[in-house]
């Protein structure tokens, strides 16, 4: 970790224990380690980030790092047509006490740009109004190991705690406090960034 | 363990922790007697002084190359500092790959005390090099403020700072009471009670500030002040540590004294056009490591050739 280096604010935000909703920003693979390693380890056996099917389990090797050492929860991109539930492992894990990591841009992306958050994470939300969504901004990590590279360059990166919600009755509401946080999330650091 | 440092620089190490009892002592009378005023801030700078001195001190007693590792440890952390802060380009990635990689060069060349590698390297190659590896990725847009920055920072953290890795392995011969870990002392200790007795000086007694736009916290009184206590300490100090005579120990003070206020400022006009406060928050009470260092990226060469060129 000498090579990233962290500033966490607000810690005290995090979940302690299971269930319960991680969600941030998707700029690099980083990502998921980082937001693993700030939990306790104690409780890291609870811990499954939710990840696109058809990128981590696209070969044998892959699909096994993924499933068996991170322990992944697969996730089909493609609903289109499925008369399967997607959410239905995700679902599943939080009813068994599991605490999720999500990333509802739904792809990494352009570097330190934040996309348009996807609906989904309102419908696992919603089975689930009793468990609290903490949202984390995180910003650096995208430089460090952008998308489409295999050099991580070392970069000082922060990670901003949100306050946790909860599901309150409605997709649109729930969508629209998501976004409110993470904006005000982003306005605290200090300065714009990133030329184009 | 200590047989590569001369006494008086073992004596010289020793003052360091004295002054940071008395600074301390200092620190909680003032908490004790005063109990308004907020000293929390000043603790814990006083704090991460232990913390410092206590690793800076641990690398120096190690070995000659713990010491170079631990300044190259300093660059590499400035260096992460200045790029984390400054906006990069997304094409430019694997030019930051090679812009790391000076580091473990840089310093090798002054472990096997190379010196014409040592000096040309970053100006020269490292200059050449760098919008080399641009052109080959192909990305023009940005491409001179790309350019531009990556090598002021290298130029900042890396090739300035690492004058003291050289200063350490210059031979003793030449400064039989401290040899080249004296003359690093002489400078890291000047540098930094500069920067406190320029603070001190301005609490007293500042009035005309210097640059405001800059810096609205620097005064005429503080840096003068700051300079003349720096000349004297550095004629205080000289026959201990260095082979100056009285003369050139009055010259290097003024030039530690106004180099390091230079360094300082200049590191406040970065961090200001990036709208910050702090380069980072690895030394609580202090900020970043740039914080601390920033008056040293001047005063390292500017020392380190004063003195090179008189004596070696």
């Amino acid at each position: 970790m000498l090579a990233l280096g962290l500033n966490v604010r607000n810690r005290i935000r995090l979940p302690k224990d299971g269930p319960a909703i991680i969600i941030a920003n998707h700029n690099s693979h980083l990502d998921t380690m980082v937001l693993m390693t700030l939990l306790p380890i104690n409780i890291l056996n609870k811990v499954h980030p939710v990840a696109a099917a058809d990128y981590f389990l696209r070969n044998r090797f892959l699909a096994w790092f993924a499933l068996s050492i991170v322990g992944i929860i697969p996730l089909d991109r493609q609903i289109k047509g499925m008369h399967k539930d997607p959410l239905a492992g995700a679902s599943e894990a939080l009813s068994c006490g599991k605490i999720l990591i999500l990333f509802p841009e739904g792809s990494r992306g352009e570097p330190e740009q934040m996309s348009i958050l996807k609906n989904g994470i309102s419908h696992l939300a919603k089975r689930h109004p009793d468990v609290p969504t903490t949202p984390i901004f995180l910003h650096g990590l995208g430089k460090a190991l952008p998308k489409g590279e295999a050099i991580l360059v070392p970069f000082f990166c922060d990670v901003f705690v949100g306050k946790p919600l909860f599901w309150q009755g409605s997709r649109q509401q729930y969508m629209t406090e998501l976004n409110n946080q993470f904006d005000s999330l982003a306005d605290q650091f200090p300065h714009s960034d990133e030329c184009s | 363990m200590l047989d590569h440092l001369q006494p008086n620089v073992i004596g010289a190490l020793a003052g360091i922790f004295g002054l940071l009892i008395i600074a301390t002592s200092i620190g909680h009378a003032l908490k004790l007697k005063n109990n308004k005023g907020d000293y929390s801030e000043l603790l814990s700078r006083i704090y991460s002084w232990w913390a410092m001195a206590a690793i800076f001190t641990l690398a120096f007693m190690v070995s000659r190359n713990v010491s170079l590792a631990f300044f190259g440890l300093i660059s590499f952390l400035a260096l992460k500092e200045y790029l984390s802060l400054i906006p990069t380009r997304r094409a430019d990635h694997r030019v930051l790959f090679w812009v790391y990689l000076v580091i473990p060069f840089q310093y090798y060349w002054a472990g096997i005390e190379w010196f014409g590698m040592f000096i040309i390297f970053i100006p020269v190659y490292v200059f050449l090099f760098l919008p080399m590896r641009m052109i080959i990725i192909g990305e023009t847009d940005g491409f001179i403020r790309a350019v531009g920055t990556l090598h002021w920072g290298l130029m900042i953290t890396v090739f300035s700072l690492s004058h003291l890795a050289y200063l350490l392995v210059l031979p003793t011969e030449v400064n039989p009471a401290g040899g080249g870990a004296g003359l690093v002392l002489f400078l890291v200790v000047l540098t930094q009670l500069n920067d406190v007795f320029q603070y001190v000086w301005g609490k007293l007694f500042g009035k005309h500030k210097v640059i405001p736009k800059v810096s609205p916290n620097k005064t005429w009184e503080g840096f003068i002040g700051g300079v003349l206590t720096t000349t004297l300490l550095a004629v205080l100090l000289h026959t201990w540590l260095t082979p100056l005579n009285l003369l050139e120990a009055v010259l290097a003070g003024l030039l530690i004294g106004i180099g390091g206020f230079i360094g300082d400022v200049t590191i406040s006009a970065f961090k200001r056009d990036l709208k910050v406060k702090d380069t980072g928050s690895l030394l609580p009470g202090h900020g970043g490591i740039l914080d601390r260092v920033d008056s040293l990226t001047y005063t390292a060469p500017l020392f380190f050739h004063f003195i090179y060129y008189l004596y070696y």
